[in-house]
C-alpha cells in the first residue's frame, strides 16, 4: 500500500486580480494516490484546504479544453494528467501555475482574450456559398478528409499557445493554435477562403514566418496534434498556391534549394546575402566583420561569398534529385 | 567493448563557420578510440527552411544522406541538433509510411540509391553517453573542468518533439533534460542549474524576426550569467552561432552586457580529454574563448 500513495507538497500560484497587488505561492500538503489526476488534486485543494482556490473545469473528459494549466512549467490538461507521473518526472515536487501568469485573473484562471482574438483572426470556419435549402449533403471523400490530418481534433485548450516562446516576445504573432486552425480550414476542399487565409498567415511579424521552430507546441499539445506540422504545411501551401511573395523569409527558404544545387551544402554567407539582398547586408556588416576576424567566413580564392565553397562528393546526384523531386517552383 | 564505428554527417556549419566543431569532434573520437567515417557525399539537411519550401524534396535529400550510412552499415551520427531533427523526421516519416518511402525511393533509384531504413540516426552527444558511457569517459579525463561553472544549453531539436527523439536520446525529458549536466559532471565541471537550459535560442528567425531572436538568446544567456556561469556549452552549432556571434546585438536589445563564451559540446569534452589548441579551435569564436586553451 505504501507505494500507492505519496505525501506531497503542492505549491500553488495564488492571485486575485481584484484584491491582490502581487501574486504569491501557497503550499498544500496531501497524500497523493496513484490514480489521482491533477484535476483531482486541484479539487482537493479547493474542498479540503481553501474554498477560494479557483480554476476552470467542465467536461472532465479531455474534450472541453477548460482545465489547461502548467505544472512545473509543463503544460497539461488537468483532467488527463496523472499526478504520479509528474511526481516521478519532477522529483516529487509539484508547482501549479496558470498557463500565463501575466494573464492571471484568479489563481489558475486566465483571461484568454488574446487566444480567442487570434483564433478569430484566421477565420476558423468554412467559408462557402451554400444554398439556404440544400437538397443534398456537401460530401467529402476519405482522401479529402485525411488531408486535414488531425487538425480538426484541436480542443482550443491554449496549451500550445501559452507554451510558444515567439508569442511571449511578439504579441502580434498568431501562434501555433491559430495557425493550426488556419491550416485546418484552408486544407478543407469545401472552403472558399483559402487564398485569404494564406494571405493572413503569410504576413511577416504575424504569420508562419515568425515561428521559431522550437517544437514547444508539439510537446505541449495534450491531444498530440503537433501544431508545428500544420505550420510547415501552411508554408508549403503558400508556395504551392502562389501566395508567397519574394521577401526575406521566402528567399531564405527557397535560397536553400539554390545553394544545395550549387554546393550540396548550404552556403551560409550566400543565404544571408540572397535573403537580405545586397542593400540589406548593411545590417550584417558588423557581424560579418566579427565572423571574418574569427575565421568563420571562408575565402579560399581570396574573395568571400563567391564560389569559394567546398562541394559535396557526388553533387550531380543531388542536382538530379532536385530536378526530378522538386514540387514547388523557385 | 568492441570499437564503436560511426558514419558522421557533419552538416553544413561544421564545414564552414564552425570548423572547430569538426576538429574537436574528431579529437574526441580519437581520444576515445571511436572510428569515424565522414559522409562526404551528404548534403544539407534543409535546416527546416527547405522543409518550409518543399517538404518532399527535403525528404528525398535527407533519405539520400542516410543511404550512404546504410551502405557502410553504420549508425549515422550528427553533431548538429537541427541535422538530427530533420534526418530523424525523414527517417520516421519513411519508416512509418510505406507509400512515402516508395515515392522517395522512386526518385533515389534515378541516382542508383535505395533507402532501406537500416541505419539509426543519433546525435554524437547520446552516442557518448548511451553507447560509450560516462564512466569510461570519466576514466579518460586528464584535465578536470573543476574550476568552471558550465551552463548546459540543450537546444530544441535534440529534445523536442520528445516522441520522435526518444528512441535515440535515451528518453531525455524535454522539461528536465539531464544528459549534458551528467556529461559536465563526468568531466568534473560544475553544471549550472538555470531555467532557460531547454529553451529556444532564436537562431531560426535571426533574419526575418530579428527582435524575437535577440530576446530569446538574451533571456537564455542572462539567465546563465546570473547563475554564475563561466561558459555555456551546447550540442548544436546553430545555437552556438546565435549565442556566440550575436552577443553585441543581444546586449543592445536586452539593455545589459551579455558576454559569455559558448563552447560546442565536443570542445568541452576535448578540453577535458587533453586535446591540443588546434583541435579545440577556440580561436574561431567571436566571444573570446582562448582563455580556456591548455596552458
Amino acid at each position: 500500500m505504501g507505494k500507492d500513495t505519496r505525501k506531497v507538497d503542492i505549491k500553488a500560484f495564488r492571485f486575485n486580480a481584484e484584491t491582490d497587488y502581487l501574486p504569491y505561492t501557497k503550499t498544500y500538503t496531501m497524500e497523493v494516490g496513484k490514480d489521482e489526476l491533477i484535476l483531482d488534486l486541484m479539487n482537493r485543494i479547493k474542498w479540503e484546504h481553501d474554498g477560494s482556490f479557483s480554476y476552470r473545469r467542465s467536461c472532465r473528459h479531455g474534450i472541453c479544453g477548460a482545465c489547461g494549466i502548467k505544472v512545473n512549467g509543463k503544460p497539461v490538461l488537468a483532467c488527463k494528467q496523472n499526478a504520479m507521473e509528474l511526481l516521478d518526472l519532477f522529483n516529487n515536487e509539484l508547482v501549479f501555475e496558470p498557463q500565463s501568469k501575466k494573464r492571471a485573473v484568479k489563481d489558475m484562471i486566465i483571461d484568454k482574450k488574446d487566444f480567442w482574438d487570434k483564433h478569430a483572426a484566421v477565420k476558423p470556419y468554412i467559408v462557402a456559398d451554400v444554398e439556404p435549402h440544400p437538397t443534398s449533403e456537401t460530401k467529402q471523400s476519405i482522401e479529402e478528409f485525411n488531408a486535414l490530418l488531425d487538425a480538426d481534433l484541436c480542443i482550443q485548450c491554449g496549451s500550445c499557445h501559452y507554451a510558444c516562446p515567439a508569442l511571449q516576445v511578439n504579441e502580434d504573432y498568431l501562434g501555433p493554435a491559430a495557425l493550426a486552425a488556419a491550416f485546418r480550414f484552408t486544407a478543407d476542399t469545401r472552403d472558399e477562403a483559402s487564398q485569404e487565409r494564406l494571405e493572413i498567415t503569410f504576413e511577416t511579424g504575424v504569420g508562419v514566418w515568425d515561428c521559431v521552430k522550437c517544437y514547444e507546441c508539439a510537446e505541449a499539445c495534450p491531444k498530440d496534434l503537433n501544431p508545428i506540422e500544420k505550420i510547415t504545411k501552411l508554408h508549403n501551401m503558400q508556395f504551392e498556391q502562389g501566395v508567397a511573395r519574394s521577401n526575406i523569409a521566402t528567399r531564405h527558404a527557397e535560397g536553400f534549394v539554390r545553394s544545395i544545387r550549387k554546393h550540396g551544402f548550404l552556403d551560409e554567407a550566400d543565404i544571408v546575402v540572397y535573403s537580405e539582398g545586397y542593400l540589406g547586408m548593411y545590417k550584417h556588416l558588423k557581424t560579418a566583420i566579427k565572423m571574418l576576424k574569427a575565421g568563420k567566413i571562408h575565402w579560399q580564392d581570396g574573395v568571400p561569398f563567391i564560389d569559394n565553397m567546398p562541394k559535396i562528393k557526388n553533387l550531380d546526384e543531388v542536382q538530379k534529385l532536385i530536378d526530378i523531386s522538386m514540387t514547388n517552383k523557385l | 567493448m568492441s570499437t564503436l564505428k560511426y558514419a558522421l554527417f557533419t552538416g553544413c556549419t561544421a564545414k564552414q563557420s564552425t570548423p572547430e566543431l569538426l576538429s574537436s569532434t574528431l579529437a574526441v573520437a580519437d581520444k576515445l578510440g571511436i572510428e569515424i567515417t565522414i559522409l562526404e557525399e551528404a548534403s544539407c539537411c534543409g535546416a527546416s527552411h527547405l522543409q518550409d519550401f518543399d517538404e518532399f524534396l527535403a525528404h528525398v535529400l535527407n533519405a539520400r544522406n542516410i543511404c550512404y550510412a546504410e551502405k557502410l552499415g553504420m549508425t549515422m551520427i550528427t553533431i548538429c541538433n537541427t541535422c538530427q531533427l530533420n534526418s530523424a523526421m525523414t527517417k520516421h516519416a519513411l519508416d512509418s509510411d510505406p507509400k512515402l518511402k516508395a515515392r522517395v525511393n522512386e526518385k533515389l533509384a534515378e541516382v542508383g540509391l535505395e533507402y532501406k531504413g537500416t541505419s539509426e540516426v543519433k546525435h554524437f552527444l547520446y552516442c557518448l553517453i548511451d553507447e560509450y558511457g560516462l564512466d569510461k569517459i570519466k576514466e579518460k579525463v586528464v584535465t578536470p573542468l573543476s574550476q568552471f561553472n558550465i551552463a548546459p544549453f540543450y537546444g530544441c531539436h535534440n529534445i523536442r518533439p520528445s516522441e520522435l527523439h526518444h528512441s535515440s536520446n535515451g528518453g531525455e525529458n524535454p522539461y528536465v533534460p539531464t544528459s549534458l549536466d551528467e556529461l559536465i559532471d563526468a568531466l568534473e565541471g560544475n553544471p549550472v542549474d538555470y531555467d532557460h537550459k531547454n529553451k529556444c535560442c532564436g537562431f531560426h528567425v535571426e533574419l526575418q524576426a530579428n527582435h524575437t531572436s535577440e530576446v530569446l538568446a538574451g533571456n537564455a544567456m542572462l539567465d546563465a550569467i546570473d547563475n554564475d556561469a563561466d561558459m555555456m556549452v551546447t550540442p548544436c552549432p546553430l545555437c552556438h552561432l546565435k549565442l556566440d556571434t550575436y552577443q553585441d546585438d543581444v546586449s543592445k536589445v536586452m539593455g545589459r552586457d551579455v558576454e559569455l563564451p559558448v563552447l560546442h559540446m565536443p570542445q568541452m569534452v576535448a578540453l577535458a580529454l587533453g586535446a591540443t589548441e588546434k583541435e579545440l579551435g577556440l580561436n574561431f569564436h567571436v566571444q573570446k574563448a582562448t582563455q580556456f586553451n591548455p596552458a
